[in-house]
Formats: C-alpha cells, sequence, structure tokens
C-alpha cells in the first residue's frame, strides 16, 4: 500500500488545490477564526482564480525565457569557439547568485516601470542561474566513448549536439529547470510589492490590513503549486532520465 | 600582419562604445522625484576631465579588444574603475549649482555600463589568474578600502544617494546591524540546531526522509507569506507565556522575521549536513572502528572532519541567503536595509532603493567571497595533507 500513498497524497493535494481557487467561499468557515472583527475571510478585491493564473503565466514566461537563454549561453561556452567565456560564465553565474531578489526587483523599476516587467525581469534573471549551471554540468560531463562514437560515426558538431547531446543533458537541465520554477514561484509573490498582479497580492493585502486569513490562503496556494509542479517535474525528469539510461540519485 | 581580436574583448568595447559615446553619464533633477535630464560624458565634467575619462575608458577597451598579457588588462580594468569612481563624484558637484541644496545629480545608464564592462573585464582577469583563496579575500578587501576611502573622504557626498544618506544617517546603521543581527543570528541558531539534527537523520534512516521532506515543503512557502504567518502565533507566546515579551518575542517586529529566516536556513544545513556525513568514505569508518574509536570520537575526529567541507557550502548557501532575504523583513517591521528599498518603491525615489539594495549586494557578495575562500581552503589543506 505504501506505493500509491504519496500519489494518493498529491491527488487530494490537487483536487483541494482546484477546489479552493473556484469557489474559495466554501472554505470561509475554516478561516473565519483567523480574522479579526468581521474582517473578511476570503480574499475579496480580485478572483483567486485569476490571480493564480496571472501567477502561473508570470512565471511560466520567464521560465520559458531563462531556459533559452540558459541553455543556449551553455551551449554556446561549451563549443570550441566559445571556450574562452567558460571561466568568466562561471564566476558571472556565482555573482548573479548573490543579488537578492528584491533588490533585482526594486532596481528594475526605474528602466521599466512598475507591473509585471519588472517581476519578469527579477525571474528571468533568477531563473537563468540553476539553469545555466545544470546544463553546463551535464554538457562537460557527457561520456567521452559516447562523443567518440558520435564523432566516429561521421555526425556533424550540429548532428551531435542535436542527436547526442542535448538529449543526453535534457534530465539535469530539466533537473535545473525545476528548481528555478521553484524559486520563481514564491520571488513572483514578492512582485507584488512593485505591483504585480500575482498571488501575492493576496499576501500583501493581509500583511497590511492585518488580515491573517488573507496571508494564510495566499501562501498555502503557491506552496502547493509549488509542491505539484516540482512532482510533476521530476516525473518527467525521471522519465527522461530512464529514456537515456542515465541513472538518477 | 592580422590584427586578432579577444572574444570578450569585443562585448566590452561594444558596451564601452555605446556607454561613453551614446548613453547619459549623470542625471540632473531640480529635487528628488522629479524626472531628470541626461547629461553625457563631455557635459557632465569639466572639460578636461571629460576627455580624459573618454581617453581612459577608449584605451582600456582597445587593450581589452586585443589580445593583450594579463597585467596590461589588469591596469586598465583597475584604472578604469577607479577613474570612474573618483570622476563620478566630481560630476556630482559639477553639475549641481552652488547653494542649491534640493538638486539631485545620479549615475546614469552609461556610467552603469561603463562600471559593469570593466567589472567583466576585471572578473575576467581574475578568474584567468587563478588567484588562490586567500588572495581573493585579499582582493576583496582592497576594493572595500577603497570604497570606504572614497566615501570617507566624501568626494561622493554631491551624489543623490549619499544626499540620501545623509538624511537618514543613524536610521541607516541603526537598520544596517538590524540586517547583519537578522541574517547571521538566523544563521547561528540554524546551525546550533541544524547540525545535530542532520547527524540524527544520517545516524537514523527513519528519520531522515520524514526531516527532509518537511523542510523542503517549508522552502516553498513564499518568504512574503511565512514572514507574516509567523505574527500570529508569535503574537499568542508574546501575550500568554510570561518572559516572553520580555526577551523581545513579539507578533510584529524583528522574531518572526528571525523566525522565518531560521526555517528557511534549515533546510541547506541539514541536507548537507546528511550529504557530508554519507560521503565520508567507508574505508575512512573501519580504520577508525578497527582503531577502537568510540561512536562519539568516530563522529568529532573522522566524520565530522571530512565532512566539514560540504557543511560549510551549506552554510555559505544560507549566508548569501538570508542576507537577501532579510530585506523582506521590512515588510512586517523587522527592519534591515528593506526598510530603505520599499520606503523608495514606495515614494519612487530610486535614490533610496540604491541605498538599501547596494549594501544588501555587497554583503551578500563578500560573504559569498569570503565563504568561498574559506571552503577551498579547508577541502585543498584535506586534500593536500591526508592525515
Amino acid at each position: 500500500m505504501k506505493a500509491w500513498l504519496p500519489a494518493l497524497l498529491r491527488l487530494a493535494l490537487l483536487v483541494l488545490l482546484v477546489v479552493f481557487i473556484a469557489s474559495p467561499a466554501l472554505f470561509e468557515p475554516l478561516l473565519k477564526p483567523l480574522t479579526e472583527n468581521g474582517a473578511p475571510a476570503i480574499y475579496n478585491q480580485g478572483s483567486l482564480l485569476t490571480l493564480t493564473l496571472l501567477h502561473l503565466r508570470t512565471v511560466l514566461i520567464a521560465t520559458v525565457a531563462a531556459t533559452i537563454v540558459a541553455v543556449a549561453l551553455a551551449i554556446l561556452v561549451t563549443r570550441p569557439a566559445g571556450a574562452e567565456f567558460l571561466p568568466l560564465s562561471r564566476s558571472l553565474v556565482n555573482i548573479g547568485q548573490t543579488f537578492p531578489p528584491v533588490a533585482v526587483l526594486a532596481l528594475a523599476v526605474p528602466a521599466v516601470g512598475f507591473g509585471e516587467k519588472p517581476t519578469l525581469i527579477a525571474l528571468f534573471l533568477y531563473g537563468l542561474l540553476p539553469i545555466f549551471e545544470n546544463a553546463l554540468t551535464a554538457l562537460t560531463t557527457l561520456p567521452g566513448n559516447v562523443m567518440e562514437a558520435a564523432r566516429g560515426a561521421g555526425m556533424t558538431g550540429w548532428q551531435r549536439l542535436v542527436k547526442v547531446e542535448l538529449p543526453l543533458s535534457a534530465p539535469v537541465i530539466l533537473g535545473g529547470i525545476r528548481l528555478s520554477v521553484v524559486i520563481s514561484l514564491a520571488t513572483a509573490t514578492i512582485g507584488s510589492t512593485v505591483a504585480a498582479k500575482t498571488l501575492g497580492e493576496v499576501i500583501i493585502a493581509g500583511l497590511i490590513s492585518n488580515n491573517l486569513a488573507f496571508v494564510l490562503q495566499g501562501g498555502l496556494i503557491v506552496a502547493a503549486l509549488a509542491v505539484l509542479i516540482y512532482d510533476g517535474l521530476s516525473a518527467i525528469e525521471r522519465y527522461a532520465a530512464r529514456r537515456m539510461g542515465r541513472e538518477m540519485q | 600582419m592580422t590584427l586578432r581580436f579577444d572574444k570578450l574583448g569585443v562585448v566590452i568595447a561594444a558596451i564601452v562604445a555605446y556607454a561613453a559615446f551614446l548613453a547619459p553619464f549623470a542625471t540632473f533633477r531640480a529635487n528628488r522625484i522629479v524626472p531628470g535630464q541626461a547629461r553625457p560624458i563631455l557635459d557632465a565634467l569639466p572639460p578636461a576631465l571629460g576627455m580624459l575619462l573618454l581617453a581612459i575608458v577608449v584605451v582600456g577597451a582597445i587593450i581589452a579588444l586585443l589580445r593583450s598579457p594579463l597585467i596590461p588588462r589588469l591596469a586598465a580594468s583597475v584604472i578604469a574603475l577607479a577613474a570612474l569612481a573618483m570622476l563620478i563624484g566630481t560630476s556630482g558637484s559639477f553639475l549641481t549649482p552652488a547653494g542649491n541644496t534640493f538638486a539631485r545629480v545620479a549615475p546614469a545608464s552609461g556610467f552603469w555600463l561603463l562600471i559593469f564592462a570593466f567589472t567583466l573585464l576585471l572578473a575576467d582577469v581574475l578568474t584567468r589568474l587563478e588567484l588562490a583563496p586567500w588572495a581573493r579575500v585579499g582582493v576583496l578587501a582592497v576594493a572595500a578600502l577603497a570604497v570606504g576611502a572614497l566615501l570617507v573622504s566624501g568626494s561622493w557626498d554631491s551624489l543623490s544617494i549619499l544626499k540620501e544618506y545623509a538624511s537618514r544617517a543613524d536610521s541607516f546603521w541603526a537598520e544596517g546591524s538590524k540586517h547583519i543581527t537578522l541574517a547571521l543570528g538566523s544563521l547561528a541558531a540554524a546551525v546550533v540546531v541544524g547540525l545535530p539534527l542532520g547527524i540524527l537523520c544520517h545516524r537514523v534512516d527513519k528519520l531522515r526522509a520524514g526531516v527532509l521532506n518537511v523542510l523542503n515543503i517549508i522552502q516553498t512557502i513564499p518568504s512574503i507569506a511565512l514572514f507574516g504567518l509567523l505574527i500570529a502565533p508569535l503574537g499568542w507566546l508574546a501575550v500568554h507565556v510570561p518572559g516572553a515579551a520580555a526577551i523581545g518575542i513579539r507578533g510584529i517586529g524583528t522574531a518572526p522575521a528571525f523566525v522565518a529566516l531560521f526555517l528557511y536556513s534549515l533546510l541547506p544545513v541539514v541536507a548537507n549536513t546528511v550529504v557530508g556525513l554519507a560521503g565520508v568514505p567507508r574505508a575512512a569508518n573501519d580504520a577508525a572502528r578497527g582503531m577502537g574509536m568510540t561512536d562519539r570520537q568516530r563522529l568529532f575526529d573522522v566524520e565530522f572532519p571530512l565532512a566539514f567541507p560540504v557543511i560549510l557550502t551549506g552554510i555559505r548557501i544560507v549566508l548569501v541567503q538570508n542576507i537577501g532575504l532579510a530585506t523582506i523583513a521590512a515588510l512586517i517591521g523587522g527592519g534591515g536595509f528593506g526598510v530603505f528599498v520599499f520606503q523608495g518603491v514606495g515614494q519612487t525615489a530610486m535614490d533610496l532603493v540604491l541605498l538599501g539594495a547596494l549594501p544588501t549586494v555587497a554583503l551578500a557578495f563578500a560573504a559569498a567571497i569570503i565563504l568561498d575562500a574559506v571552503i577551498e581552503m579547508t577541502s585543498t589543506k584535506r586534500r593536500a595533507d591526508p592525515a
């Protein structure tokens, strides 16, 4: 019975999440004890469903952009033509990770204004790092005999990249994307401090009006999304790894 | 003879060309919130100094562009960065009309791009020099001293960010010390709790998955929500537990921020302790057992020293992350540099945002360099001397 228990828990979480987002009013009695002075228990300045979708859209756009750029960069610095950039790109990635997201967000505002754009920039920059790091690790640790065989079979550089290197690296790159998505889901809430429409709006409304019910529902929706997406991506990763015959730890 | 270009140099030269000739060097504003007027280098500085700065950055870019040896590249980047740092201060006093206390002069995109380009060159040189760990800390110390000297000398006093500082000097240091207390204090608490917990998880298989899962789930709760959620239980504690309020436990303020940072810090510390201990070679443990060491001796004399670099890596992750996350504490009245960031965002006063953001970035950056150096020293020492 142990094997299906985690799957069942996840399914229950998913159902709970969907029901909560679709009709939060059902849960009002549960959240009511957390409010004071008759404050509303369910976020009432916008629909939770819309905010959740906007939140996911922001994360999706930023992650897709970050994946394209990070993988392209990793491919570039692992080709002979770009090898000169390899050490520098490693140090830049290290330096980039030290920038706090709030600082990136706040500094992007004068350049692009308030709203979704600074959030996208911060999520993009933050998402780049784990993906780039993993792509670099994957592309630089490919088994030498496989690469030799591909060369021996007369594959061109492009064919080797598309047919051998990228498919073999896919599981590790996916691992980077998974990390990046989970970080972005949480970081996107901070975007609401610069007026981005995300679930952070619910949390911040709760902080401002001292309404714990808002903080809790905003936080829990984001956490549930993160857990479910993390598990979903892990499953895809395991599938990709099995297909590539690479053992996952 | 054909000229051969350095590939990174091409990128740097392109940025420098755009930043020096097309982008504004400084922005002048009549007061702190009106939109600014852009000034290119030659308008932002006295003519002689403007030409000098242009000459320095152009020569620097050419040195970067050609395949020059490392020492001239190092010199070019350091001289260009120093010139930029000194002359932006000059630009501040040059552009501010005498006696006008409302006017604000701030570095503009051209200045930041030039700094970025030459920092890139410097980073490349330093990476290629493959400095020893202590030398990297030394470079960091020299850079910090140089910035400190410029700050103390007052040559930047006419820049808008320091005018924001001047009107908040007391609260700047108070928030700064709160920020550091939050980041370091929660790290210390996480180490005190996380190390034994990690050792326990390593020894007791059943515990490991459960503890790590709980800690993983805590990481998925967005920081602003976790900070907010802790307000209620801590508020309750303050009211209902005698003595709790006296030691500083309150619903809002530093206490929930401290607890939230502590909870986020636990995962990297515990996980790295477990990974580090699991990576201790079986042979080392067997030898220790064969020598008749007790469990306790084995832990402190064999396992722990061998796992130390990995545990230190966890501590580095936590410290850098905490310095960044501590900015969020400002949202729940916990203080820290975030106070200036959020005030600045609220007033659309970007100089105020910078006043909070720059020290945070600098702290996180310094912490990363110092801890990376320490990690490298502890792991190479072990490799060089296998005793």
